[in-house]
């Protein structure tokens, strides 16, 4: 293994910040939850799911947080997903598809852009814990 | 180190820590692993153990980022509807949350949790965090950039400078300022061609105190990175971390962080391209609690059998093999990369005047939240046993605290609003020591907790001095003797007596504190003594030989029906009576071994 360097002890340290921020809840530009309720992992919730993992991880996206709650009350809606961009109302989208998911983490959560033709309505009520 | 890092939506902290250990945390990430497969969340979701969370009374624990939700005493079987209800529908469960002793309601965030909330982290800092055994996740959270700040920065007057100015004390027992150790050990000469040492203390053996173990296994790391500090701050190149065996975790999680900094460069020759070398080696004690003692450590280290010598010369002038040694506690160690990277002003705002920073307890004994705690220097006892700790079970009364393991004293209830800080608790006649709580309820005998202790450190005596090796044989003597109703009230000057010339003449810290359980049990409770010498009673009945065992013939008869159980455990055939009929204890012939009091299911069985 090689001998580390001032400069490598940087480079450990942002290749982990996901993981960091993770952990000690740092500040963090969205917060992504699924509606994993039954309805939500029967119309395919668990492929938005697989979906955002696999495109944060790909780009490299390390400040957003990606989670999951119950049933939204709107089961024929399914699969949905609420974006919550920091300091702001949360977006619920409906009808998801693993392309549309992407197309709303690339346009919305990076661009701060609301992929209106998705999107259910502003400001639902609160279903997650924190 | 090229790939990108894997993403993961949450990440279930286990608590590997001995205390969660014991309960089975291995066997709940088994079964955590074995479920998330199940469910095919093995992408989504990441089991990380971790070192000792602190709250070990409800353990095993499970912390979940994000959301910091904490879940407590599970079991294997809780696992599968937590893995399906939790982390594929996120619904979190209720039920295998912490609930307060007489509440209802469950607190699902740690942070909001009584037992956490009053804590400051410093020497515990990764605790929870990490795992321990992944060099890159103590990185992640800033680790070695102390270090790397002190080689290539600093220079060894400036790092010291920086201890002394924090007001960091040892956190071993004695409290010596750690920065003006540090630069004794620097100016000392060395008579081989200026090779010095240096050496952590990891022998921790006060019953009930575990914050050393703790940091080794939560966070080695820590302790290493501050080793590699000292050791450019007093020009040592070979360091030693002295570890008791029976500490078989923390040993194993040391020697693989060890391996780990050697890999990268940490530790060995040119740290961080600075051209500073240092390396670390392990020795393992054999669990003699003297070994605790700096001398008697270093000639542990050296291969000669573990006895003390007498100080002065110090070791920080003539220390392993007569060279100046520079001697820290783990805990003080871990203490030492926070301040050079946050600064000595930051840490001496924390604190007391004279007791700066943090100090970790072992809260255990008579408390309902048993566990590791960390908090500022100069809270009050009151607030880490009824904040912190949550007071004492079953609505019971609290009565003393034993702060300082064996070597420190009782400190009773009148004066729960104490300050803790080094200077109170000496002031009270018992001391800091390595940290450990053994909190005490109305149902102690405070002269059987004397003669517990003494009982301890008169087995751990060396015997190389005779105060040590003969005074405290004939103190605890004295002290069984009161215990078995046969003391006289000439016992207790000679007890004090004897206290008073251990303390002053014994050759090591172990001797020379031995008594303070004695003298603070004595300057508190000697109603307590007197009780037992003059009336021959044990108020708490704890000291069998003084009590009476006799059956209350109503409850025998009205709640037991006579049940014979007592009269069919009694050793001696002191019962009298049939099945169905009043039962009576022949006092002549009853040994007081108190079995029938044990096994009465009615409480028909009283003490006098």
């Amino acid at each position: 293994m090689p001998k580390l360097t001032v400069e490598d002890l940087k480079k450990i340290r942002e290749k982990t910040r996901r993981t960091t921020m993770l952990r000690e809840g740092g500040e963090h530009r969205a917060k992504i939850t699924v509606h994993m309720g039954t309805c939500g992992i029967a119309s395919g919730a668990r492929d938005i799911m697989n979906a955002l993992i696999k495109e944060i991880e790909a780009r490299d996206i390390t400040d957003v947080i990606l989670t999951n709650s119950g049933c939204a009350g709107l089961c024929s809606r399914e699969p949905m997903a609420t974006v919550e961009m920091a300091g702001k109302a949360p977006v619920k989208y409906v009808d998801l598809t693993a392309e549309k998911i992407k197309e709303v983490l690339e346009k919305h959560v990076l661009g701060g852009k609301i992929v209106e033709s998705y999107a259910l309505g502003i400001g639902s009520e609160k279903t997650d814990l924190s | 180190m090229e790939e990108k890092e894997k993403a993961y939506r949450l990440h279930l902290m286990v608590c590997a820590g001995t205390g969660c250990v014991s309960n089975h945390a291995f066997e709940i990430k088994g079964a955590l692993e074995k479920e998330i497969k199940k469910q095919s969340l093995e992408n989504e979701v990441l089991v990380v153990t971790t070192g000792c969370n602190g709250f070990c009374e409800r353990g095993p624990l499970l912390v979940v980022q994000p959301g910091n939700i904490f879940y407590q005493q599970l079991t294997e079987k809780d696992i599968p509807h937590l893995v399906e209800e939790h982390f594929l529908k996120g619904r979190p469960v209720q039920k295998l949350m912490y609930t307060p002793p007489k509440e209802k309601t469950p607190i699902p965030v740690l942070s909001d949790i009584d037992f956490f909330k009053g804590q400051v982290l410093i020497a515990l800092r990764n605790r929870g965090l990490i795992d321990p055994e992944k060099i890159e996740e103590y990185i992640a959270r800033d680790g070695y950039t102390a270090m790397a700040k002190a080689l290539n920065e600093m220079t060894p007057e400036g790092i010291i400078e920086e201890i002394k100015k924090s007001g960091l004390r040892g956190r071993g027992g004695a409290g010596f300022p750690t920065g003006v150790k540090w630069e004794y050990v620097r100016n000392a000469p060395s008579t081989n061609g200026g090779v010095k040492y240096l050496v952590c203390n990891g022998d921790e053996g006060d019953p009930g105190a575990f914050m050393d173990r703790s940091i080794l296994e939560a966070d080695p790391h820590s302790v290493i990175e501050g080793m590699v500090i000292g050791a450019k701050a007093i020009g040592a190149s070979e360091g030693f971390v002295y570890v008791r065996n029976e500490y078989p975790l923390a040993l194993s999680r040391l020697n693989l962080a060890l391996k780990q900094a050697r890999e990268y460069g940490l530790l060995g020759k040119d740290i961080l391209g600075s051209g500073f070398n240092f390396d670390i080696k392990v020795h393992r004690g054999a669990g003699a609690f003297v070994c605790g003692e700096e001398t008697a450590l270093l000639h542990s280290l050296e291969g000669r059998l573990g006895e003390p010598r007498p100080r002065p010369p110090y070791p920080a002038e003539k220390g392993l093999r007569d060279q100046p040694t520079c001697i820290n506690n783990v805990e003080t160690w871990a203490n030492v990369p926070v301040i050079i990277s946050r600064g000595a002003n930051w840490y001496s705002s924390i604190g007391t005047k004279t007791s700066k920073g943090t100090k970790v307890f072992s809260l255990v004994g008579k408390i309902n939240n048993t566990g590791l705690v960390e908090v500022p220097m100069g809270i009050s006892l009151k607030e880490i046993i009824y904040n912190i700790g949550g007071g004492i079970p079953e609505g019971k009364e609290f009565k003393a605290v034993q702060t300082g393991g064996p070597s420190g004293g009782c400190i009773p209830k009148e004066k729960i609003d104490l300050p803790i800080d080094f200077e109170s608790l000496t002031e009270a006649g018992s001391m800091m020591g390595s940290g450990g709580m053994v909190v005490m309820d109305e149902d102690t005998c405070m002269v059987d907790v004397a003669r517990y202790f003494l009982s301890f450190t008169q087995d751990e005596s060396c015997g190389k001095c005779t105060p040590c090796r003969e005074g405290t044989k004939a103190m605890l003597s004295i002290l069984t003797r009161i215990t078995e109703g046969k003391g006289t009230e000439g016992d207790l000057v000679l007890l004090r007596d004897l206290a008073e010339s251990i303390k002053d003449s014994a050759l090591c810290g172990l001797g020379n504190t031995a008594p303070n359980p004695v003298l603070t049990t004595m300057q508190y409770f000697m109603e307590e003594y007197e009780t037992h010498i003059k009336d021959k009673k044990c108020p708490a009945r704890v000291c069998r030989q003084l009590n009476t065992y006799i059956v209350d013939e109503n409850t025998c008869v009205k709640d037991g029906r006579g049940c014979d159980l007592c009269k069919r455990n009694c050793a001696t055939d002191a019962i009298l009576g049939e099945k169905g009929k009043a039962h009576r204890v022949v006092q002549e012939k009853c040994i007081k071994c108190g079995v029938c009091y044990d096994v009465c299911n009615f409480n028909a069985v009283k003490i006098e």
